[in-house]
């Protein structure tokens, strides 16, 4: 095995890079090399070692090649009760023959007439999104027409699994027009526990009026390293939420960013850490107030049980001509083991003057006098603690529109915390 | 049904009982009456089963049972109930799924088959009429922005819901006014029996007029230094506790 150092630790997967796109992907691949992976410290990648973490965990750098995936896996990966549409992945490759037809939508595996790749996720603000414009292999395209009302849900359904190589490079390009409406489900699933490093790029742009939901679930096995980036324009009288659950992972990075551009628009960013072993969560957030009067609010909750660690950094900007913003945050943590870390931080930004905002981080511990009323109320300790973490993220939980889909991140975070009632 | 032997608790190395012993029969309503920081609610809390206070000396037998050997939520499950002073505000938890999680787990351990949606609801709604609780109440998060009346009519809410065999009334009335305090009153009272027993402790004799104690005791520095009838309680009412301390005090010397 040769020793891997931060210069060439993508060598292979940037040579062996698909052919289409290529101007997209030189330019992405320039990026990549001058800005090179996060080093030690690195501002933005402060407390999570993410090069050390893959130069560690990971040995073969290559692309993964799509595994073979029967139509059963689908079937038994696809949570109980979801009604709607699944587009099926396998290593990043969207598998249109397994996948679902769905009326008056436009999808397709991504290719240059796709147009606007590349436009919205920037590859300057990240040495992954670099990385991933330079690499990516297969990726989807989706389009929602004007004024078209997704009628269900669509799942977006990723089946991974180191192969040839273990690095795995998804491209999601998303365009909804003006007044449509869609919601999406991200799930990924891991076939077996091996270590492989997921670098996933979501790029969705959203037209006026419009109304979208990526709701996204992070549930596969403990070796798993990775990094996302999500970004998204939000136009005039438009809403975009995203709800992000992570429950498990080896070292998983999110980058979230919303671009507000029109006026009266809504962004919305919910999430949940539940967190034990050595896993490492990182929510790295971005809202840009461009315009006046539009309005964002962001809600992340963490449990952290053992040796698990979170991170939260939550950029607010409120640019000078952004007058009327609203613009809330918050971030409340719970520790459970003395072992459990947990850094959090707000950095906001507002050049405006005429502004609400307000923002606030917690980090503390199970409220014991809380715990001691239900036990003295007949209720077992271990079920105490479970309804009063429950009742903590509940909140959270409350933004999920798609009754199954919540359902679901309820019992698995109910059977975390051991607290079905 | 509850003996209470020489007990000794301290917190933080402090201590605070400093030999208690009290008998109570079933049928029986005792008081627990006391200036501040005599020791009244450490000994409500140490029979709830509250972590922080640690027990050094002494026993506590209920119903044939080592009640110091049990975690509080067997201790409930076994028929104590400890009406809290301050119930605690639980954002996120409904009173009413709580209640309901409560009573099962309760039921479960008496060997009881839980009770279902229908038959809860119908048990709920009986209770309600007792301490004149609105359904709308129950069905916001456990306490979040009740006022002090509410508080405490869902602490005997909770106590009519559970059926115990020991209450143990902490301060109920403080806080209270007098409408509140004769609805939370005749809610104790109506679920008094000759099978159940019930401890009331409190500072002042007001409550007393409503919940006719059989016996009063006087605690004083973590001792009971004087029992007596219900003349007790009004005899303290008038002197007020520097007496008792006076008398504890000189015969100490």
């Amino acid at each position: 095995m040769s020793t891997l150092t931060t210069q060439d630790t993508f060598d292979v997967l940037l040579e062996s890079a698909p052919q289409n796109f290529s101007a997209l992907r030189t330019a992405g691949k320039e990026l990549y090399q001058s800005a090179g992976l996060p080093v030690a410290k690195a501002e933005e990648y402060k407390f999570t070692a993410i090069t050390k973490k893959l130069e560690k965990s990971i040995s073969d750098f290559r692309a993964a090649s799509p595994i073979s995936i029967s139509k059963n896996q689908i079937i038994e990966s696809t949570f109980k009760g979801f009604d709607g549409y699944t587009l099926v992945f396998s290593n990043g490759k969207f598998l249109p023959e397994l996948s679902s037809q769905i009326e008056g939508i436009e999808v397709s595996g991504l290719n240059e007439s796709t147009g606007g790749v590349g436009t919205i996720a920037k590859a300057e603000k990240d040495a992954f999104a670099a990385l991933n414009q330079a690499t990516f292999n297969g990726g989807i395209s989706i389009k929602v027409p004007k004024k078209v009302q997704v009628d269900k849900p669509i799942l977006l359904l990723s089946f991974n699994q180191s192969n040839d190589g273990q690095v795995i490079t998804p491209r999601f390009w998303i365009e909804v027009g003006d007044f449509a409406e869609v919601t999406f489900i991200d799930q990924s699933v891991g076939l077996v526990d091996s270590p492989y490093f997921i670098n996933k790029v979501v790029e969705v742009k959203g037209g006026i009026n419009s109304q979208i939901n990526y709701y996204r679930l992070q549930h596969e096995g403990d070796q798993v390293i990775e990094v996302s980036n999500i970004e998204t324009d939000v136009l005039a009288d438009a809403r975009f939420t995203s709800v992000n659950i992570s429950l498990s992972g080896d070292m998983v990075r999110n980058n979230l960013s919303l671009n507000l551009l029109g006026s009266n628009c809504e962004g919305n960013m919910y999430g949940i850490y539940l967190l034990n072993g050595k896993t490492h969560v990182d929510n790295h957030t971005n809202v840009d107030h461009t315009i006046p009067h539009a309005e964002s609010n962001e809600l992340y909750k963490g449990i952290f049980d053992e040796q698990s660690r979170g991170v939260f950094n939550g950029k607010i900007f409120v640019r000078q001509d952004a007058q009327k913003t609203n613009a809330f945050q918050q971030n409340n943590n719970v520790l459970l083991s003395e072992d459990a870390i947990v850094n959090t931080k707000p950095q906001l930004e507002i050049w405006a003057d005429d502004v609400k905002c307000s923002h606030g981080c917690t980090v503390g511990q199970l409220d014991e006098e809380a715990l001691f009323y239900l036990q003295a109320r007949g209720i077992d300790k271990t079920l105490a603690k479970g309804l009063l973490l429950y009742a903590f993220v509940g909140e959270v939980l409350e933004k999920i529109e798609d009754e199954s889909f919540k359902n679901h991140v309820v019992g698995l975070i109910q059977n975390r915390l051991g607290s079905k009632f | 049904m509850l003996t209470i032997k020489n007990l000794h608790a301290s917190i933080e190395g402090t201590p605070i009982l400093r030999g208690i012993n009290l008998e109570v029969k079933a049928g029986e309503v005792h008081a627990i009456m006391g200036p501040n920081g005599s020791g009244k609610s450490t000994l409500a809390s140490v029979l709830a089963g509250r972590e922080e206070y640690e027990v050094t000396e002494g026993e506590v037998i209920f119903q044939g049972k080592d009640l110091l050997e049990m975690a509080p939520e067997d201790r409930a499950r076994e028929g104590v109930f400890l009406a809290f002073q301050y119930p605690v505000e639980i954002p996120g938890v409904s009173s009413t799924n709580f209640l309901r999680t409560a009573l099962n787990q309760v039921r479960e351990y008496r060997g009881q088959e839980p009770l279902d949606a229908v038959k809860f609801l119908s048990l709920m709604k009986e209770k309600m009429k007792l301490v004149e609780i609105d359904q709308k109440l129950l069905s916001r998060s456990l306490n979040e922005g009740f006022s002090g009346g509410e508080k405490k009519r869902n602490e005997i809410f909770q106590m009519a819901m559970l059926e115990p065999t020991l209450s143990i009334l902490d301060e109920t009335d403080s806080g209270l006014d007098i409408d509140a305090l004769r609805i939370v009153s005749n809610g104790v009272n109506q679920l008094k029996s000759d099978k159940n027993a019930t401890i009331v402790v409190t500072h002042y004799q007001r409550l007393l007029d409503y919940i006719v104690p059989d016996y009063v005791h006087v605690l004083y520095k973590g001792r009971i230094v004087k029992s007596g009838t219900k003349e007790l309680a009004l005899e303290l009412e008038e002197k007020g506790y520097d007496w008792i301390k006076e008398e504890v005090d000189s015969a100490a010397v």
